[in-house]
Order: structure tokens, then C-alpha cells, then sequence
């Protein structure tokens, strides 16, 4: 039972990594179609800025939660950055190119991205040290002693906090309305007034945030990175928006909380060495028997 | 132009240089190094002044003359040129590359590296052709081609390690059973949406790997599998010494011995290996079957209306497909005599990708054009490895943005409803 709990609370910290990835895709699916499979690799490099700030921000002795806001800003703007650029130079000239083209212009992103971080930073792994140590300690007269850590704590509430704001965003705001209207029908919402273009690239961009979010998450979550997570990082959070319904956002977050657990789970009581093959197998499951995931909605195609 | 233009491309350029700034500035410009405990950062400013240099001019330029244009169209008339000039002297181009494949080992200049290499380029020449019945002919894209490529490899290791039998009787062996796994992936997924099946193939290839590295009792794990038997020529070993009664290739036919020999064998092998993939292809797409692939291709909605039952038509090319994959991974295991999951990565089916998407979906020729630029031209630089990867990457973009029919675009119909107009 304390095993269990504890697996529990590890699956929910990793599944909050997961989701914040995972409104990525389902937001871009949402509104031009596509699997942003460059999107993993955008999370890696917000790994990578927030690794760089908290080496920077470690030698100045700045107070620990000073440091973590500052590094949250700052990879979220410069990941950013990243998001937009690759929307604009690989995706953007292909709307109305056959289907799979902005796919494989994607795939190709994504490579290029990966080996762009391995040329500049090195293809080692990165070590950090643990910045936040400690933690909760509950059952303590038990065998086994279940540890809720200060940095879980901190992940989760900041997920929450992210999705709470998030959430006001897109469905208080004009942004979020326009956004939601970009979905429906993008002809009607230009003619409309609303610049379709802008809201694609804000939806890059809050994308690409949310993922630096994510990226800093991991790095103090596992301590240590390379120019490769993004890839199965992605592979995972893309199977999240699926699973959740791709295009609906509660549903990447609920679906980033059951890959979370899935994963844990499998790892804990199933075998490591396949924890990856538990998340692909998931993947492939849920798309063939329901496409449309828990939230989403039935994708019909008219002639 | 007016000062006014002026004013603003300038300012564009300058935004360009901002946002050029942002993006290089922490990846390239703080590199992280690892100097006893923990990490420090090496400053390389220099570098990211070059780059942001280099987007402000390249930004300004594209505003000032539109360069980008001009450049293009160059680009597409060449290469539309190209596709012509190969579409009519099709005959005449194979022959003479296939006359020049087969007298290329006795040239002069012919040494044990260029035949590494051309080995090499066979190879992803004969992957491009089995990718391409599945991307290019039925328009599914298959991003886990190297899965079967796996299979074959391994079917053929395990069968010819355990049983001794010859090359001969491993390969076919090894194709079905690369042909049996695309079934068995094919027959739940293609009835997905297309870029549904491309991540779900991504993510077969990856469980294919993932059970490769961790099922130790047969595939003897991230280690591989060692002392896979050479192929021998019908009987005849590449052996310096045969064994007592025993004839070896060079005794049987009384030449002096060179481990060339055997190098020449394989080299001929897969030519043969893969002409025969590409004369399959090519006799296929005027069948029946070959048809419907491409009418699916284009427009699977019709085509179901038409009475094409698009999952087994598409599972026949995803078999076949697999298949040719198949006896390119034996052809791989007899060759190195040694595999192991490292060659069997994602990145090794980004790049058959790239090679038929770069070649043109669809264009046998174009895929011998991008294995012989992407494989043969990059094989030089290889201390470039990384930088090579970047090229392939943003070969992909480029292409798409601006010719996503390929260099070679030949999605032509096959057969015309009234005959072939010109």
C-alpha cells in the first residue's frame, strides 16, 4: 500500500511534466492540424536555457526562490523565441501543402534541432546538483517509508498554477477567444478581423512555454540531461494529447496524468526495462481502438 | 526602391538580428562543460556575433533584391530540367548507371574504400526503393522503416547462428519474416489517418529496439550478436585456408587470394538485390494492386467509393515494403558479421526518409540521386557527422517549403484516362 502511494505521487509529478508538454501538440493539432514533432526538441532546449540560468544564477547566491523565477522567465522567453522561429520558417510556408508535408517538415526541425544543441552544447550528459532537497515524510512507523519531496511539490503546484492561468487565458481572454475560433474555422475568422497568422504564432509560443516549463522541471526533477530527452519526452506527451483527446486541453493534461502513471506504475510493478515500450504501447492502443481519445472529438472527414 | 522600403527592410533586419540573438545567444553562446564536479560555463561569443551577423545580412539581402526569388526560380528550373532530362533518357540513364555499377569495382581508381562506400550507398539505395513502394507509390509515411530492417537482420543472425543454414536459404526466410511483422503491425494501424501512422510506426520501431536491447536469451542484448557467417560463393568460402577437402573461392578458380574478393561478392550481391527491388517496383506500379496504391495516394475517399478496400491494399505495401527492408538487414548482417541494437536507431530511418523524400516521393531515380548525395558526399566529411545531420535535417524543411514534390518530383499517373497527352 505505501509502495503503492508512493508511486502514486512520483506518477503525478512526472505526469504534470508530461501534460505541460502535451498542451503543446494539442493546442497546435487544435488549430492547423499538424503533429508539431519538433515540439519535444523545443522542450529540450528549454532544458538546456533553464540548465544554463541556474549555473549562471547558482554562482551569484541569489536566494533559491528568486533563482527559480527568474530561470522560469527566462527559458520560457527564450524557448519562446524558438517556438516562433520554427513556426515561421518550417510550417508557415507550407499551409496548403499536401498533408504530410508539414509533418516531414517537422521531423526534419526536429533533427536539425537535436544535432544544432549537440554541436553547440556537447553531446554529454549534463549534471546538475539538486537545487531543492528534502521532502515530506509520511507512514514512517511502516516498512516502507512513503517521501513526498519538496521539488514534487513544487512541480505540481506549479503545473497547477500554469494550468489555472492557462485555462483564464483561453476562455476569458480575446486571445483565447480568437484562438478557439482559429480552431473552428480559420477562412471565417480572418474574414472576421481577427489576424490568423498572429494567433498562430501566440499559440507557438505559449506552446513552446509551457514546454520550457516542463524542460526546467526536468532538469531539477532528474538532475542530469542531453540533447536526446526530447525525443522520447515528446514521443510521450504527444501519446498524452492522444490519449486525452488531441485538440482538447484538460484532455493533455488528464492524459498527461495517466501516461505519468502508467509509466510509474509499469516501472515500479511491471519491469524497467520496458517502461518505454508501456508508453508506445499505449500510444499504438489508444489509437487504434479509440482515436479520439477521452475528450476529444470525433475528427470526421468531409468530401 | 524607395527610402521608405529601404527604412523598413532595415528594420526588419534588425529585428532578425534580436531574435537571431535570442536563440543563439544561450544555446551557442554559453556552452556548458563539465570540469571535475559539476558544470561551468565557457563563454563563445565570437560565434554567436558570426551567426547573428550572418541572419542580419541574409535577412537584409532577401529584402533589398528579393533574392530569395530569383534564387528559387533558378533552383526549381534546374531541377525541373533535371526531372525532365531524366523522365525522357530514362532508358538510356539506367543502362548506363547500371553498366557503370557493374564495371565500377575493376576501374583503376577502385579501392577497398570506395567499395566500402559504395556498399554503403547500395544499401540505402535498396532501403530508398523498399521505403519508397510504401511512401512514395501508397503514400504511407513510415517512419520506422528501420524496425524491419532490424528484423531481417536479426531473423537472418539467430537462423544462421543456431542453424548453420547458408545465405541462400536465410534470406528469403529473413524477408518473410520482416514481411510478417509489417502485417502484424500493418493489419491494426493502417486504418489510422496519415500522420497517425507515421508516429505509430515511429513507435513500433522504437518497441522493436527496446525489446532488441532487453530480450538477452535471444538477441544477447545491447551487446549483439557475433560470428555471423560470411556468405560464400554457391558453396565456395572466402577462406585464405579452407578446410582439409574442402574448395575455397580462390583455389577453385586458381587466383591469387584477396580479402577483395569477398568485398566484390558482397558489392555485386546487393546490386543485384537491389535491381531487383527496383524492377519488382517498377513492374508492380503497372498491376493492378500498383495502381490502387496510387490512386489511394491521391485520394483515399474516391477510392473507397471505387470498391478499393484501402487496409489490404495497403497492408500489400506495407508487407512488401517490409520485406524488401528484410533482405536489406540480412544483406547488413552478412556483411558486417556483426549486429546490434546501436544500428538499428530512429535516426537511421530519419535518413531513409529524408533519401526518398528528398529523391521525390515516388521517383526511383531520385532516390539513387539523394542516397549518392546524402550517403556517398557526406561519407567524406565524416569527422562532420554532427553537422551532416543538421544538413539532412534542414534538406527536409527546405524541401518542403519550396519543392515538396522532391527534387526529382515525379508523382506523374501512371496510366491517363485518354491516353498520354503531351
Amino acid at each position: 500500500m505505501e509502495y503503492f502511494i508512493q508511486q502514486l505521487v512520483n506518477g503525478i509529478t512526472l505526469g504534470s511534466i508530461y501534460g505541460l508538454i502535451a498542451i503543446g501538440y494539442t493546442m497546435v493539432y487544435g488549430i492547423i492540424g499538424m503533429i508539431n514533432f519538433a515540439h519535444g526538441d523545443i522542450f529540450m532546449i528549454g532544458a538546456f536555457v533553464a540548465l544554463i540560468s541556474f549555473i549562471i544564477f547558482g554562482l551569484t547566491g541569489v536566494a533559491l526562490p528568486v533563482i527559480l523565477l527568474l530561470v522560469l522567465l527566462i527559458a520560457m522567453l527564450f524557448t519562446a523565441c524558438y517556438g516562433w522561429t520554427v513556426e515561421k520558417l518550417a510550417y508557415k510556408p507550407l499551409r496548403g501543402s499536401f498533408r504530410l508535408a508539414p509533418l516531414i517538415s517537422a521531423l526534419g526541425m526536429s533533427i536539425v534541432l537535436q544535432n544544432y544543441v549537440q554541436v553547440a552544447q556537447g553531446a554529454r550528459v549534463k549534471p546538475m546538483q539538486p537545487l531543492i532537497s528534502g521532502g515530506l515524510e509520511f507512514f514512517k512507523n511502516s516498512e516502507f517509508v512513503v517521501t513526498v519531496s519538496y521539488l514534487q511539490i513544487f512541480i505540481v503546484v506549479l503545473t497547477v498554477i500554469l494550468m489555472g492561468i492557462f485555462t483564464y487565458l483561453i476562455t476569458k481572454t480575446d486571445l483565447g477567444r480568437a484562438q478557439r475560433a482559429c480552431e473552428q474555422d480559420r477562412t471565417m475568422t480572418a474574414l472576421l478581423g481577427i489576424n490568423v497568422d498572429r494567433t498562430i504564432s501566440i499559440t507557438f509560443i505559449i506552446g513552446s512555454s509551457l514546454a520550457s516549463v516542463a524542460g526546467m522541471m526536468f532538469v531539477l526533477y532528474y538532475g542530469v540531461i542531453d540533447f536526446y530527452i526530447g525525443f522520447l519526452a515528446g514521443i510521450k506527451a504527444f501519446t498524452a494529447a492522444v490519449l486525452g483527446g488531441i485538440g482538447s486541453l484538460p484532455g493533455a493534461m488528464l492524459g498527461g496524468l495517466l501516461i505519468g502513471l502508467i509509466e510509474t506504475f509499469w516501472a515500479g510493478y511491471v519491469s524497467l526495462e520496458y517502461k518505454d515500450v508501456a508508453a508506445f504501447s499505449v500510444l499504438i492502443v489508444v489509437l487504434i481502438f479509440f482515436p479520439t481519445g477521452f475528450l476529444g472529438k470525433p475528427d470526421i472527414e468531409k468530401v | 526602391m524607395e527610402k521608405k522600403d529601404i527604412i523598413q527592410s532595415v528594420k526588419d533586419s534588425l529585428f532578425t538580428g534580436v531574435i537571431a540573438l535570442a536563440l543563439f545567444g544561450p544555446i551557442v553562446g554559453l556552452r556548458t562543460a563539465s570540469k571535475g564536479e559539476g558544470l561551468f560555463i565557457t563563454p563563445q561569443w565570437g560565434i554567436v556575433f558570426i551567426l547573428v551577423g550572418l541572419c542580419i545580412l541574409g535577412r537584409f539581402l532577401i529584402n533589398l533584391n528579393s533574392a530569395r526569388k530569383t534564387e528559387f526560380t533558378f533552383f526549381s528550373k534546374f531541377t525541373s530540367k533535371l526531372s525532365s532530362v531524366t523522365e525522357e533518357k530514362a532508358k538510356h540513364l539506367a543502362i548506363t548507371a547500371i553498366l557503370f555499377a557493374v564495371v565500377f569495382p575493376f576501374l583503376p581508381f577502385t579501392d577497398r574504400y570506395f567499395m566500402d562506400v559504395a556498399i554503403m550507398i547500395l544499401t540505402y539505395i535498396m532501403l530508398g526503393w523498399g521505403l519508397n513502394i510504401v511512401v512514395g507509390l501508397a503514400g504511407l509515411l513510415d517512419l520506422g522503416y528501420v524496425a524491419f530492417y532490424a528484423v531481417g537482420a536479426y531473423s537472418y543472425a539467430l537462423i544462421a547462428t543456431t542453424f548453420g543454414w547458408s545465405f541462400w536459404i536465410c534470406l528469403p526466410l529473413a524477408g518473410v519474416f520482416a514481411a510478417f511483422f509489417g502485417i502484424l503491425l500493418g493489419f491494426p494501424v493502417l486504418r489510422l489517418r496519415g500522420d497517425y501512422l507515421a508516429i505509430v510506426t515511429l513507435g513500433f520501431g522504437e518497441i522493436i529496439r527496446i525489446v532488441l536491447i532487453n530480450w538477452y536469451e535471444v538477441t544477447n542484448g545491447p551487446d549483439g550478436i557475433t560470428g555471423i557467417p560470411r556468405p560464400s560463393f554457391f558453396g565456395l568460402p572466402f577462406k585464405r585456408s579452407p578446410d582439409e577437402g574442402e574448395a575455397s573461392f580462390h583455389t577453385f578458380f586458381n587466383l591469387e587470394y584477396s580479402t577483395m574478393h569477398r568485398i566484390i561478392f558482397l558489392y555485386y550481391l546487393i546490386l543485384i538485390l537491389a535491381l531487383i527491388t527496383n524492377y519488382f517496383t517498377l513492374k508492380i506500379r503497372k498491376l493492378p494492386v500498383g495502381r490502387a496504391w496510387e490512386a489511394l495516394r491521391e485520394d483515399e475517399i474516391a477510392c473507397k467509393s471505387l470498391g478499393v478496400n484501402p487496409t489490404n491494399t495497403k497492408l500489400t505495401a506495407f508487407a512488401i515494403g517490409a520485406m524488401f527492408g528484410g533482405f536489406a538487414g540480412s544483406f547488413f548482417a552478412t556483411r558486417q558479421a556483426f549486429i546490434s541494437p546501436e544500428s538499428f536507431t530512429f535516426i537511421e530511418s530519419a535518413i531513409i526518409v529524408a533519401i526518398v523524400v528528398l529523391g521525390g516521393m515516388g521517383s526511383q531515380t531520385g532516390v539513387v540521386l539523394a542516397s549518392i548525395f546524402l550517403i556517398g558526399i557526406t561519407e567524406m566529411f565524416r569527422d562532420l557527422e554532427q553537422y551532416r545531420m543538421i544538413a539532412f535535417g534542414g534538406a527536409m524543411v527546405l524541401i518542403m517549403v519550396f519543392k515538396p514534390k522532391g527534387i526529382l518530383a515525379n508523382r506523374k499517373p501512371t496510366i491517363l484516362m485518354h491516353g498520354d497527352k503531351k
